[in-house]
């Protein structure tokens, strides 16, 4: 190794260093701001040590630097205009198509590197040839999964689990087709079967995704962010770049650990949420919907007004009709309205309410609700049994106490005591099923009044109707 | 293995090992900001996207810079501009707790 090369090595090292720094202070709330600045520093240390090693190379050819730069520019501005224009509740699209692009690129770093070798004249080494296929399969599948869970997410794509006659066999099939020709391309280097392992790990990255059900994506966005930092790894090692195999392993280790954290949240098995389909048909549904429709009790926004402003203490459940409808700054006036009566007023945040883990912390941070006010579930569970009224908004499956009982889609998952309050208003725009495609037993219970609207105007209407109650 | 690839692996190795340590004890509230943080960080693949110039001399090489370092570059600086605003929000955060005391 020259000098010139060490010392690029060793500024990568130091890149490297602020990436770990940057990820351990974002274990606090408190220095989480430090640690993403100490890693867009380490970033942009990488960024000027890459620049000054193709300075150096002296052959990057003109045509070769507009294309660069040019390239780096239209990229950059799109990344900059999504990520300043994008609403918070479109935040985990966002992150999922930052996911495809961030493993297409190192798809294409690993096809790119193979045409080259394989038209040199000692040919493709084997060891790149077992990296850059573990860099295709990975980059190609984290590339087109992603898309399909953004559309999921935006509502592009249908979010229930989509799975028709045989598609298992076509997913096996192409399993088949792309660990073949991977298998193919150890023994003979084969620029035509790259492509082909190209493909069916495109369609692969589709058919695996299109079959999970809108709950779960959090996980899968994890998943697929996890199989990204490997691509990343992976195009590393392909072309040896020290920054590359360490922040790729990071991201891998660390969302991997991510994912399953999620995943143990909703007390679901990483495998099940794969093979899965959330609420396909198997499990028996606990209450048919003509049955239930009798028993509901709908609440006009006087009387809903009156239960509120009248409570000591009242606990808000968000879910993620709140986060769609955005009415975050809605629901933290009506809680300021409450509270300024002396109401005692906090929220319950279910680890995976809304379509990502935090998610409402998120929003209602934006919200300016105060810190404190928002409860994890464990501690708030036993306050339910003291709550005059538990207002749901917009939250369905994480609620219902179908999850205590075995044999239902969601049986297991940790949920919210909210059938525990003394009484209960859902705010909720239909009777309509939420990902577990399960109907709601907290919707029948005597105690509890539906309220059927957006939440938006659900909010703006309670607190119209509190103010003028209370003058 | 050569020398270089043994080496490679280690660094590969030890920091997935990093990686699992560093985000241990990361509180469920700060679980959307740290995969965005993480997500940005993936980003460092447009140091690799435009090393492909060093040696890119066709127009088959041209397109795979070009799409490379558009994807890459759009990951790593959307990455790090969401993660600040997200992040931006609790710091404003901390400061209606303090003014609330």
């Amino acid at each position: 190794m020259s000098k010139f090369d060490t010392s690029i090595q060793l500024i990568y090292v130091l890149a490297a260093a602020c990436f770990v720094i940057g990820l351990h202070l974002m274990n606090s709330p408190a220095t989480a701001r430090r640690g993403n600045q100490i890693s867009t520093i380490g970033m942009v240390i990488a960024g000027i040590a890459t620049l000054i090693l193709l300075i150096h190379s002296r052959t990057v050819t003109g045509v070769g630097w507009a294309v660069l730069l040019v390239g780096a520019a239209v990229g950059s501005a799109i990344g900059l205009y999504s990520a300043q224009t994008v609403q918070m509740t479109a935040m985990p699209q966002l992150v999922s198509m930052f996911n495809s692009v961030g493993g297409g690129a190192a798809a294409l770093i690993a096809i790119y590197e193979y045409m080259h070798d394989e038209s040199l004249a000692g040919g493709v080494l084997g060891t790149t040839t077992v990296t850059a296929v573990l860099d295709v399969i990975i980059g190609a599948v984290t590339f087109s999964g992603s898309i399909v869970a953004a559309g999921k997410l935006q509502g592009m794509i249908p979010g229930q689990p989509l799975i028709f006659k045989g598609s298992r066999l076509v997913n096996v099939a192409l399993a088949v087709v792309a660990i073949g020709t991977a298998a193919f391309l150890m023994t003979t280097p084969s620029l035509p079967a790259l492509f082909v392992m190209l493909l069916a790990a495109l369609a692969f990255g589709v058919m695996m995704v299109l079959p999970i059900g809108g709950a779960d994506m959090p996980v899968v966005i994890s998943l697929l962010n996890a199989c990204t930092g490997t691509a990343v790894a992976m195009a590393g090692f392909v072309i040896s770049n020290w920054a590359l195999i360490v922040a790729g392993a990071l991201v891998g280790a660390s969302g991997g650990i991510l994912t399953k954290l999620m995943a143990d949240a909703m007390n679901r098995s990483l495998a099940n949420i794969i093979v899965g389909g959330f609420g396909t048909g198997d499990s028996a549904v606990a209450i048919g919907p003509g049955d239930s429709q009798a028993q509901v009790r709908s609440i006009a926004a006087d009387d809903a007004a009156i239960q509120l402003a009248y409570a000591s203490k009242v606990i808000i459940v968000p879910g993620y009709g709140l986060a769609a409808a955005q009415a975050q700054h809605g629901v933290a006036e009506l809680a300021a309205l409450l509270e300024s009566r002396g109401i005692e007023v906090s929220y319950a945040i279910h680890p995976v309410a809304g379509r990502m883990p935090g998610h409402m912390n998120v929003l209602l941070a934006e919200a300016n609700v105060p810190y404190p006010q928002l409860v994890e579930m464990d501690e708030i569970n036993p306050e339910f049994a003291r709550t005059d009224v538990a207002l749901v908004i917009g939250a369905n499956d994480v609620t219902n106490p179908a999850a205590r009982r075995p044999g239902t889609a969601i049986s297991g998952m940790p949920i919210l005591d909210v059938d525990q309050a003394k009484s209960i208003i859902v705010v909720k725009r239909s009777m309509g099923h939420g990902y577990a495609g399960l109907d709601n037993e907290l919707y029948v219970n005597p105690k509890t009044s539906m309220y059927f609207a957006d939440a938006k105007r659900a909010m703006s209407e309670l607190t119209a109707a509190v103010k003028t109650l209370v003058g | 293995m050569s020398t270089a690839l043994v080496t490679d692996l280690t660094i590969f190795v030890l920091a997935l090992l990093v990686g699992i340590e560093v985000i241990g004890k990361v509180p469920a509230t700060l679980h959307t900001p740290l995969m965005s943080a993480t997500n940005s960080i993936h980003g460092i693949v447009l140091a690799g996207a435009l090393l492909i110039g060093v040696t890119a001399h066709s127009v088959a090489g041209y397109i795979l810079a070009f799409v490379a370092a558009v994807f890459a570059s759009a990951n790593v600086v959307g990455g790090y501009v969401v993660t600040g605003r997200m992040l931006k929000m609790f710091k404003r955060r901390a400061s209606v707790e303090k003014a609330s005391q």
